[in-house]
């Protein structure tokens, strides 16, 4: 059904339930908004109302409406530009930042913020309210996500995402009155509570209240000290969203000046996690395969997303023995580096800092796991910084990167295949793993590799796939709220897969919690996606037991995939956590 | 096996509470009131315990209590002293009572005295306006409290036998 | 004892009939004739009363009466509150019409002795009228101007015997609606006869029904607001205390004409003993079958839970309510959906007032022409106050809509305490505003009290006098905001802190004539812009002192100077020419700032005074002054 209405003396019409911000969008009639996110495609709908500063007026009503929240009706006649309006908004604002450090140049979220582009747009002057400011301590108690609640602006989009869409629920607003703020359980730091590092609070929080740990200054140490041998690999999803922090358009692929950027950047090799994600592959594949011919617990859990193994290891302790035990590719590729490549080449492996570049901030959090390493001093991956890191390290070192030439990966960690690309998008992991265990379980070449019922946003995806002589039932989820769907039909009994893929992040890496911000606008995150399609395609080779450099590695190194070395670099084991 | 409820594990309690009622998720508040009964009140442990035994994230739980003025996670006093703060005790003269409440406990509104005797907190409106400016101790109305010696007389019911007794003292209006 | 049908609940009244039999008649919907033996004492058992010892006094009436051999003459009952809450404990002793007030424990055995046994009014208990100065036993001033319909049964029933309100013509509108109305004629019975919501919104009740009940849903359901958390207030709490079956009669009325059939009360943990009366009526109420599954024998199943509030005043709230039943925090959320659209778990549901539902019964049973019959034009009916503050009466009040603040405040209420002067009275607790003396004579009603900046809110009516400072009632009324406001949104979470802190400013004498304007325009934006009625009304009490009593800012602001005394910064404390030199101020000033020889004039140090007020206490030549 379709209402009229009038914005700003502009008819429209629109279908009724709409709410009067959609409706001015509509004839691109702008209206500030802060609290309010709807990610539909992620499930989350924050629309708690609570920062009043998309307030308008509608006629005959006595006070202001919320615009994002007050669904239009027929006849209704909305003034969006009124000074009333504009001084009820500007005031929310004041009010806010009555209550907020006013130190932005010294803000990491500088330039990206929401609340400062707000204070912007409405010409906020000066605050004309002034009065106590709320002191909380700043939680730098994980080695990944920093909180400063002094930053908060009460949004309770964080809230929303850990609880409705992850499911954590790490975070409740506590107190009540001017001391309300969100906090996490009994005030816990981060650390000691269930928080999984996913950064989906961090990539949904409008100010700088929620922020990775920086680590930029460590890997400027790193590259300065003469007496290191500083390896950098770069994760699939970041290739594809690196150019967004340089104004390029979403989706534009830059592997190829990402490489020379780093290179100039003083990295002494420049490897790719992809090659890691292709030994994943061979590992993962292999571990099915002995899986279903040993009569081993199904399904497989894929468990190359850390944020995803502390959430089962909190969550669901009891089924600690289904994920796949292969270690995160750049894990993976750490631990070559710092063994294969170091023996191969004859450096000294305690020499070698190995440098992550990634869409993910759990990764900072994983790379410090202590079982991930060969020995407590030698780590597989030594510094994690994101994708958003990588850029200001960019701009930091004054690298014009739009005018980069493109450059290729080092040699031999550098190599990869069109499988390896797709584990930056949901439903890459086992799409790569079924090419390699397709044509290894029915020694038959694969002519179509892309597995179309797996790809896509839907939140749960199932096929199956017919491999020999057995149907696969293949499940891929992304986010955490629908793994805990899904695991809860497994423990339950309800549900039977052979394979599971399982991402932290709506949407899989490209969706990383340290990927430039999206702001609400999820088209960015389908631009990537395509281009790590697009990418994929263009590779000469796209199944990883092709790789002739991972080939090469398991001849000369390894040996057998999933054999007695494999197991000792390769594969790690969990943990039970408790609940909080 | 003791069937003394007053010799309970006062965590069985609590569990054998919960596991008694119908809906629990959604009975949070009215187990909150319960979990205080038994604890005193709702120290951090006791919200954790009620978090698994429901099922429900602890961040939850904690914004709940913290969001109740009823609900309290430090420990309190034998005795609990409610000041009314109420507008009909305020026109007439709470704020002077609290504060010589405050005086001769020698502690502040929402605090513990170091014997822990006392705790003195302050509610609104507790129905007995005619009797303003009034003060609750346990429950129990103390009314009409317009001089010091008022005060000390109704604490003093309290103190245990052979405290000095301070009620002597003049008979000021406060 | 199920009551199987109307014939049964009829038989039962009949027999009940026979409590009632002599008790004064002053249930406007019985008719009864005082019929002699036993004779009855209805000790007042509210909270005012309970306070000062009427549980106490009644078990030593029944223990000095068996003593006396005269406890099957003589009966003992506790009831709700009389209303005339300054004078308790109160005690009525029927069909004799004789109230004693300000009774106390050691005047037991003389009414036992000196009413009982010798037959004659103990004088010294009987209410002094002050303006006569003559002893009263009956039928004071207090209640004169007064229309008891809310209250009908508080203090003239044994709350905790379901037989008492039975009697009285208890589940007689619960009979007729479910036999001979349909779920839309009492809908509409409701809407003609202009009840409005008595929880302080005014909504119209039978239009709140009607929404309710309309359109497909699996399941709805009625709610009670029993919160009452205006701070000043005890309407609600009385009404559940005095007689809670008329609001489970009205909640199950509710049910039948919405098509619910499950219903809470959303009561403060606070109120132990509504709490207790209400349990020991549901189980009555169940136990007689006026609850549960088929009642009377009707297709209608309805029952009742008590839910606990714990000590939130935004849970008033309907939206905040709800989300607290559901175990969550007491957070208001936008409107609509209105929770008659989508309320409790989702479902419509219908939110009203203890008092709003206390007025169903008789609304039904006597019809919509009475009822709408009583009040102004727009408010029907009446509205039950507690008037308290600087009055001499304080207590319960029931009034017709449209009386004025004067009949209440001075006829009802007897004036203003200590022989002070009337300077204004408080309406509508934190949302309202202070009404000054030249609206005395306005006749109360929701919109006349809108128009002069207040509101009804709930009933709380504090009367104040030229001692209290109206900067500082404004001040006490944001710090309640303040620690209540839930924290959810920006405009009253910040908003109010800053006019908590412009106005502390002012009262310390640091306020400028900015702070003035900044005060006025942030109050207006807030109520602009919060979410929920709480910070819409927060700056009320702002307002209108600054509308009415603009010049005690002024004074505060650019006098540096309180008038009425009460801000302490403000106050400076002087050693007049009455100083006798006794030097006893010397001795208990703790700043030690008062200096003079003996027998010769004081004099303090203002730079060093603490403003404690104690010399002034302590002279007793009455030397020390402030200004
Ligand atoms: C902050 C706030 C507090 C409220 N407190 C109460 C209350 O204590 N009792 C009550 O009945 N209504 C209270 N209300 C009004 C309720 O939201 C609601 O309108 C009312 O319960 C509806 O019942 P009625 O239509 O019978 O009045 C409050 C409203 C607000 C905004
Ligand atoms: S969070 Fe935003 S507004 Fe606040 S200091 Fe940082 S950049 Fe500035
Ligand atoms: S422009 Fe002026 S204010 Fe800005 S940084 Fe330079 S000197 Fe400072
Ligand atoms: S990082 Fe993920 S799990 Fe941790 S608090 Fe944020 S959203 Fe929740
Ligand atoms: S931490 Fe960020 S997202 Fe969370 S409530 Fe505060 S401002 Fe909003
Ligand atoms: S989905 Fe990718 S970016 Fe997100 S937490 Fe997992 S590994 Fe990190
Ligand atoms: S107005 Fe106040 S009480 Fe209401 S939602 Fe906003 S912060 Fe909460
Ligand atoms: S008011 Fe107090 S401090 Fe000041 S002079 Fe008197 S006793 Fe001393
Ligand atoms: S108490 Fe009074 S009379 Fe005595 S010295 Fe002080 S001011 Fe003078
Ligand atoms: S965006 Fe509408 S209230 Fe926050
Ligand atoms: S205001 Fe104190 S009892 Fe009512
Ligand atoms: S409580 Fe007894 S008269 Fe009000």
């Amino acid at each position: 059904m379709d209402i009229q209405l009038k914005i700003n003396d502009i008819p429209l019409t629109v279908p009724a339930g709409m709410s009067i911000l959609d409706a001015a969008r509509t004839i691109n009639i702008d209206i500030p908004t802060l609290c309010y996110l709807n990610l539909h495609e992620m499930r989350l709908n924050n629309h708690i109302a609570s920062c009043r500063v998309c307030v308008v007026e509608v006629e005959g009503r006595r006070n202001l409406a919320p615009a994002c929240s007050t669904p239009v009706f027929d006849g209704m006649v909305v003034k969006t530009d009124t000074q009333r309006a504009v001084l009820g908004r500007r005031t929310m604002v004041e009010l806010l930042l009555s209550d907020h450090p006013k130190s932005c140049l010294t803000c990491p979220k500088n330039l990206d913020c929401d609340l400062q582009a707000l204070a912007a747009d409405l010409g906020v002057r000066n605050i004309t309210y002034e009065g106590e400011e709320s002191e909380f301590a700043i939680d730098k108690s994980s080695l990944a996500i920093i909180r400063d609640p002094n930053k908060c602006i009460r949004c309770r989009r964080c809230e929303t995402m850990c609880n409705d869409v992850q499911t954590v629920g790490v975070y409740s607003a506590v107190g009540r009155g001017f001391e309300t703020v969100v906090k996490t359980a009994f005030d816990l730091p981060l650390h000691d509570t269930s928080c999984t590092f996913c950064g989906q609070c961090v990539a949904v929080c409008p100010t700088g209240a929620l922020m990775e740990l920086d680590q930029v200054d460590k890997v400027w140490k790193a590259l300065n000290d003469p007496t290191r041998y500083v390896v950098v690999e770069t994760a699939p999803a970041v290739r594809v969203a690196l150019g967004e922090g340089f104004g390029l358009e979403p989706g534009t692929i830059v592997t190829g000046k990402m490489v020379a950027a780093l290179r100039r950047l003083g990295f002494d090799r420049v490897f790719d996690t992809e090659f890691g994600a292709d030994v994943t592959i061979m590992e993962e594949a292999t571990e099915l395969i002995h899986r279903i011919e040993h009569g081993g617990r199904l399904p497989i859990l894929t468990s190359c997303c850390p944020a995803w193994v502390k959430f089962f290891e909190h969550q669901f302790p009891d089924l600690l023995d289904i994920p796949s035990t292969c270690k995160s590719p750049h894990q993976m590729l750490g631990v070559l580096s710092k063994s294969y490549y170091a023996e191969t080449y004859g450096i000294d492996p305690q020499k070698i800092t190995v440098v992550s570049i990634m869409p993910c901030i759990a990764k900072k959090y994983e790379a410090a796991r202590p079982e991930l390493g060969q020995d407590p001093v030698t780590p597989d991956v030594d510094i994690v910084i994101t994708t958003r890191e990588l850029s200001r390290m960019l701009r930091e070192a004054g690298i014009h990167f739009d005018h980069l030439k493109e450059e290729d990966f080092d040699h031999p960690l550098g190599e990869s295949t069109g499988a390896a690309v797709v584990f930056g998008t949901t439903g890459g992991v086992i799409e790569a793993a079924l090419r390699t265990a397709y044509e290894w379980l029915t020694g038959k070449p694969l002519e179509n590799v892309e597995f179309e019922p797996l790809r896509g946003m839907d939140g749960i995806k199932e096929a199956v796939i017919p491999i020999g002589k057995r149907d696969f039932r293949i499940a891929v989820t992304h986010g955490l709220g629908n793994a805990r769907t899904i695991l809860e039909k497994i423990q339950s009994g309800e549900s039977h897969y052979d394979a599971i893929e399982i991402m932290a992040c709506p949407g899989g890496c490209i969706g990383g919690g340290g990927q430039p911000y999206h702001h609400g606008n999820l088209e960015i995150l389908e631009a990537r996606a395509n281009a790590i399609y697009q990418e994929d395609r263009s590779k000469p080779l796209r199944k990883s037991h092709e790789n002739p450099a991972v080939l090469k590695l398991y001849r000369d190194y390894i040996g057998e995939p999933y054999g007695e070395k494999a197991h000792r670099l390769l594969h790690t084991s969990f943990t039970k956590r408790p609940k909080i | 096996m003791c069937n003394n409820p007053l010799l309970k594990d006062p965590y069985q309690q609590l569990d054998d509470y919960i596991d008694s009622i119908p809906y629990k998720k959604e009975n949070l508040i009215l187990i909150l009131h319960r979990a205080q009964e038994i604890f005193g009140y709702l120290p951090d442990k006791v919200q954790w315990h009620i978090a698994q035994k429901l099922d429900l994230p602890s961040a939850k739980i904690y914004g709940v209590v913290s969001f109740y003025s009823f609900f309290t996670m430090k420990p309190r006093g034998k005795h609990v002293a409610n000041v009314c703060m109420g507008t009909a005790c305020f026109v007439r003269g709470s704020e002077k009572l609290q504060k010589e409440v405050e005086s001769q406990l020698g502690i502040k509104t929402g605090q513990t005295t170091e014997d822990q005797l006392f705790s003195l907190d302050s509610v609104r409106c507790i129905g007995a306006c005619g009797l303003a400016p009034v003060m609750t101790v346990d429950g129990k109305v103390h009314g009409r409290l317009e001089t010091t010696a008022d005060i000390k007389q109704a604490l003093a019911k309290y103190r245990p036998e052979g405290t000095p007794e301070e009620a002597k003292g003049s008979n000021s209006n406060i | 004892m199920k009551l199987k049908d109307t014939g049964e609940l009829n038989e039962l009244k009949g027999q009940s009939l026979a409590l009632l039999k002599n008790r004064r008649i002053s249930s406007p919907l019985t008719t009864l004739e005082a019929l002699g033996k036993p004779r009855h004492i209805m000790v007042c058992g509210g909270t005012g009363c309970h306070a000062s010892d009427s549980p106490e006094i009644a078990a030593l009436l029944k223990e000095e009466l068996n003593q006396r051999g005269l406890s099957d003459q003589v009966e003992v009952l506790q009831t709700g509150c009389f209303g005339f809450c300054e004078k308790g404990p109160i005690l009525e002793i029927h069909p004799d019409n004789i109230m004693y007030v300000q009774v106390s424990t050691t005047d037991v055995a003389d009414i036992v002795e000196e009413h009982f046994i010798q037959g004659k009014q103990v004088e010294r208990l009987l209410y002094v009228d002050p303006s006569s100065e003559q002893r009263l036993a009956s039928d004071f001033p207090f209640y004169h101007s007064q229309l008891r319909i809310a209250l009908r049964n508080c203090s003239y029933i044994a709350p905790e015997d379901i037989r008492e309100y039975i009697a009285a013509d208890g589940y007689q509108a619960l009979a007729k609606v479910l036999f001979n109305m349909s779920p839309a004629s009492v809908i509409e019975e409701i809407k003609k006869s202009g009840l409005r919501g008595r929880g302080g919104g005014g909504f119209p009740t039978g239009v709140k029904w009607e929404l309710t009940g309309q359109g497909e849903a699996t399941q709805r359901y009625i709610i009670c607001n029993a919160d009452e958390g205006d701070p000043g207030a005890f309407m609600d709490r009385s009404i559940l205390e005095g007689d809670p079956h008329s609001v489970l009669e009205a909640m199950l009325i509710a049910g039948s004409a919405i098509g619910a059939t499950h219903g809470f009360i959303y009561i403060r943990a606070e109120y132990p003993l509504a709490i207790h009366r209400l349990e020991i009526s549901i189980n009555q109420a169940r136990e007689y079958g006026l609850l549960g599954e088929k009642i009377l024998g009707s297709d209608f199943s309805f029952d009742v839970d008590i839910k606990y509030g714990a000590g939130a005043f935004v849970c008033g709230e309907e939206t905040a309510l709800i989300h607290s039943i559901e175990g969550a925090r007491g957070e208001p959320s936008v409107k609509p959906p209105f929770p008659a659209q989508e309320g409790l778990w989702g479902k419509p549901t219908c939110v009203n007032n203890v008092e709003t539902f206390a007025n169903i019964p008789p609304i039904i049973l006597r019809g919509s022409d009475w009822f709408a019959g009583i009040g102004t034009e727009k408010s029907k009916g009446t509205k039950v106050f507690a008037l308290a503050g600087k009055v001499n009466n304080v207590g319960l009040v029931e009034v017709p809509m449209g009386t004025t603040l004067r009949q209440i405040i001075f006829d009802i209420g007897g004036g203003i305490k200590n022989h002070k002067s009337f300077k204004a009275a408080q309406t509508g607790g934190p949302s309202g505003g202070c009404i000054p003396t030249k609206y005395l004579d306005t006749p109360i009603d929701y919109e006349s009290l809108i128009s002069i900046g207040s509101m009804m809110g709930s009933g709380g009516l504090i009367v104040m006098d030229d001692s209290d400072c109206m900067v500082n009632i404004a001040k006490f009324f944001l710090e309640f905001t303040v620690d209540e406001s839930c924290g959810r949104c920006t405009a009253c979470r910040v908003g109010t802190k800053r006019l908590h802190e412009i106005l502390t400013k002012i009262t310390e004498g640091k306020g400028t004539l900015d702070d003035l304007d900044s005060l006025e325009q942030l109050s207006k934006i807030i109520k602009d812009t919060s979410l929920c009625g709480l910070g819409q009304s927060a700056p009320n009490p702002i307002l209108s002192t600054i509308e009415y009593f603009k010049d005690e800012y002024l004074a505060h602001i650019v006098d540096k100077s309180c008038p009425a005394g009460v801000c302490k910064s403000l106050v400076k404390y002087k050693i007049t020419d009455k100083c006798k030199g006794c030097t006893l101020c010397t001795k208990h000033c703790p700043a030690n700032c008062i200096s003079g020889s003996v027998k010769e004039p004081h004099v303090i140090d203002e730079e060093r005074c603490l403003k404690c007020g104690v010399c002034m206490e302590k002279c007793r030549f009455g030397a020390i002054v402030h200004h």
